[in-house]
């Protein structure tokens, strides 16, 4: 599928700021999408509050932007109402992680089919840079002027703990690992969830000393280590994410049964 | 339909699952609170075998925002909670005002503020259910008096919020959703689907003006739609600047209901031409029903639905009346519009019997009220 098939066009310009990671993210996204050869008729799109929230209404399918931290409670009610939809849910670290922990967690443990993409900027981008749950321990934000003392979230951890069938996490720097774990989180049956750690340069990198774009992704190529390669690590260290090092690769992918398969609604393509 | 006609006896609660049922319902999901949780039950043992699906999530805002997402998939959706799921709700009922969603919510009140009387029935969310979320909005709300109107609001919930694009909610509290009583189900049962782009049937939901409810965009059948609780157009587009477009999408969303207020509201009268009228709704109006139906002298006026607040009536009847006593299980929540209403209908005298800890007015409470009133 075209670029320009994929996309609203009436809706552009986008919001999003020069250097922003998002395009990136929809980049992937798109050329994933279009791999699978999949029908925009037969998906719905659904964010929650925040900049990466707002990408499901740039794309050319029914899209809804809810409240915010709710995306997959609204995401699990239309699926198992529309089983012949598929229904993927754009968020952010804040929108996911903080407000919207709580279904985050249960969504993962429930598996509904659901493909969760997560574009963790590590701040609060739309409301001008405030310290998020995956802002590294000890960096700036407008909330954290004195350093940020409290530890990061590691969502990718969080989501395989829960239950979740597939986890990946990878970095805007990794966009060919990137398009194929959405790739896979996509034809994956159940709960999918996709952590691709991206650049904020406006509102994380101007105030961390890495205000141009090419410098956050300088810094992710440096500190990224393959779970392969970071095994032993990744295993004792809670805060993997940005604290010092960014563990990346595909961490989980298992086939427990959908919630929808085990309750006997609709087919969920397998 | 999913509900066999005929008699049964049962709780309260259990009618608002037939209810559900006989509307077609599709999609339910529900987190344990007393009082209202034997409609979860009800309906984790029925939805299923009628291809609905039932689902307990993890908390209530996760509940409503599940039960907005399924009701854009086209499928009649429901909640029923009690007033701190209410309250946890409200962000989300505001989201369905503003994006234009059918739901029904169900609550069963209980003493508040906070945890309160989980056990006991109160009147005290009627605020709530009107003003709960911020900003400027209207929704529907009937107040059943019982176990049949737990059943017959139920579907009227549903075919005026499928009507209106609206969330309607059926206010009923701990007394009436646990009694016991006969239902009786009809063999024909009247229910509305949602106007839908595209889709043509001969429906009273057709008849609805364009200008005000415009017809449904169905996920799934190609019509690109947009759903948001941002200011937006008319075809969807997100405008928070602009002011015009914000003004006559919230103006809209109001004019929808108060401007259809003689097609939502039902009442019932009785001694209408009484001097002294008891105003009262819900399981409020048991007292007062027994004090007017042994005393001509005494009207009255029981709401069957409170939202949109039915002004036509309460006009009506006030301009006949020389006073008039607001019977509430609250502090007098619904008792200042009517009064409002009431003295701009020319009546002189409007007062509140405000019944609280969760046992409705009695007979006699209502008696000895009207007495210091002159009235009997």
């Amino acid at each position: 599928m075209e670029v320009f098939e994929f996309f609203r066009q009436d809706s552009w310009p986008h919001l999003f700021c020069p250097g922003c990671g998002n395009g990136t993210v929809m980049n992937c996204f798109q050329r994933a999408f279009s791999e699978l050869e999949m029908d925009l008729s037969k998906t719905a799109f659904v964010g929650g509050i925040g900049c990466s929230s707002r990408i499901p209404l740039y794309i050319n399918s029914d899209a809804m932007h809810t409240t915010h931290g709710r995306a997959i409670a609204f995401a699990t009610g239309l699926r198992l109402s529309r089983p012949d939809l598929k229904v993927v849910v754009f968020t952010g670290d804040g929108d996911l992680g903080a407000i919207g922990g709580n279904h985050f967690i249960n969504g993962c443990r429930r598996n509904v089919d659901l493909t969760v993409i997560c574009i963790n900027n590590n701040i609060y981008g739309m409301t001008g840079g405030q310290a998020s749950i995956t802002t590294p321990h000890d960096f700036l934000s407008t909330t954290t002027p004195y350093g940020n003392k409290e530890y990061p979230f590691d969502l990718a951890e969080i989501a395989v703990a829960a239950g979740a069938n597939y986890v990946a996490r990878w970095t805007t720097r990794h966009v060919h690992e990137l398009t194929k774990s959405i790739k896979a989180a996509i034809g994956k049956s159940g709960f999918s969830f996709v952590e691709a750690v991206s650049q904020c340069p406006t509102n994380f990198g101007r105030r961390n000393k890495m205000g141009e774009p090419t410098a956050l992704l300088d810094w992710f190529k440096d500190s990224s280590i393959r779970r392969d390669k970071a095994r032993a690590a990744a295993i004792d260290h809670v805060d993997l994410n940005l604290a010092g090092q960014i563990t990346v690769g595909e961490f989980v992918n298992r086939d427990r049964d959908s919630y929808e398969k085990l309750i006997g609604v609709g087919n969920n393509g397998d | 339909m999913t509900v066999e006609s005929g008699q049964l006896f049962l709780q309260g609660n259990e009618a608002c699952v037939e209810g559900a049922l006989a509307s077609d319902l599709k999609f339910f999901a529900g987190y344990p609170i007393t009082p209202s949780t034997e409609i979860a039950e009800g309906l984790a043992r029925r939805l299923p075998k009628t291809g609905g699906v039932f689902l307990q999530m993890e908390d209530e805002i996760a509940c409503i925002s599940a039960v907005i997402g399924s009701s854009w998939g086209g499928g009649k959706s429901m909640t029923a909670t009690s007033g701190p799921g209410i309250s946890l709700m409200q962000e989300s009922i505001g989201y369905a005002a503003m994006s234009e969603t059918p739901i029904v919510v169900v609550n069963v009140m209980r003493g508040g503020p906070s945890t309160g009387q989980p056990t006991r029935a109160s009147q005290g969310d009627v605020m709530q259910t009107k003003h709960g979320a911020h900003g400027d909005y209207q929704v529907i709300a009937f107040a059943p008096a019982s176990v049949q109107e737990m059943f017959d609001f139920t579907v009227d919930c549903f075919n005026y919020s499928e009507k209106y694009r609206v969330p309607a909610f059926l206010l009923s509290d701990a007394e009436i959703g646990h009694m016991r009583g006969l239902l009786t189900i009809p063999d024909k049962i009247k229910t509305v689907r949602r106007k839908e782009v595209g889709v043509r049937r001969s429906d009273e939901a057709y008849e609805v003006s364009n200008e005000l409810v415009k017809p449904f965009p169905t996920f799934g059948r190609g019509n690109k739609a947009i759903v948001t609780g941002m200011t937006h157009s008319n075809e969807g587009t997100i405008e928070p600047e602009n002011w015009r477009v914000h003004k006559d999408l919230v103006g809209r969303l109001s004019d929808k209901i108060l401007k259809s207020r003689r097609d939502i509201n039902k009442w019932e009268l009785i001694n209408e031409d009484a001097k002294t009228i008891v105003v009262a709704y819900g399981s409020s109006s048991f007292g007062p029903r027994d004090v007017a139906t042994k005393n001509p002298d005494i009207g009255l006026l029981r709401l069957k639905s409170i939202w949109p607040l039915p002004e036509e009536p309460l006009s009506e009847v006030a301009g006949r009346c020389d006073q008039m006593l607001v019977c509430e299980m609250n502090l007098g929540q619904l008792y200042d519009p009517i009064k409002r209403v009431a003295l701009e209908s020319g009546c002189k005298k409007v007062e509140l019997l405000s019944k609280m800890g969760g046992e409705p007015p009695t007979p006699g409470d209502v008696r000895d009220r009207l007495r210091k009133m002159g009235a009997l």
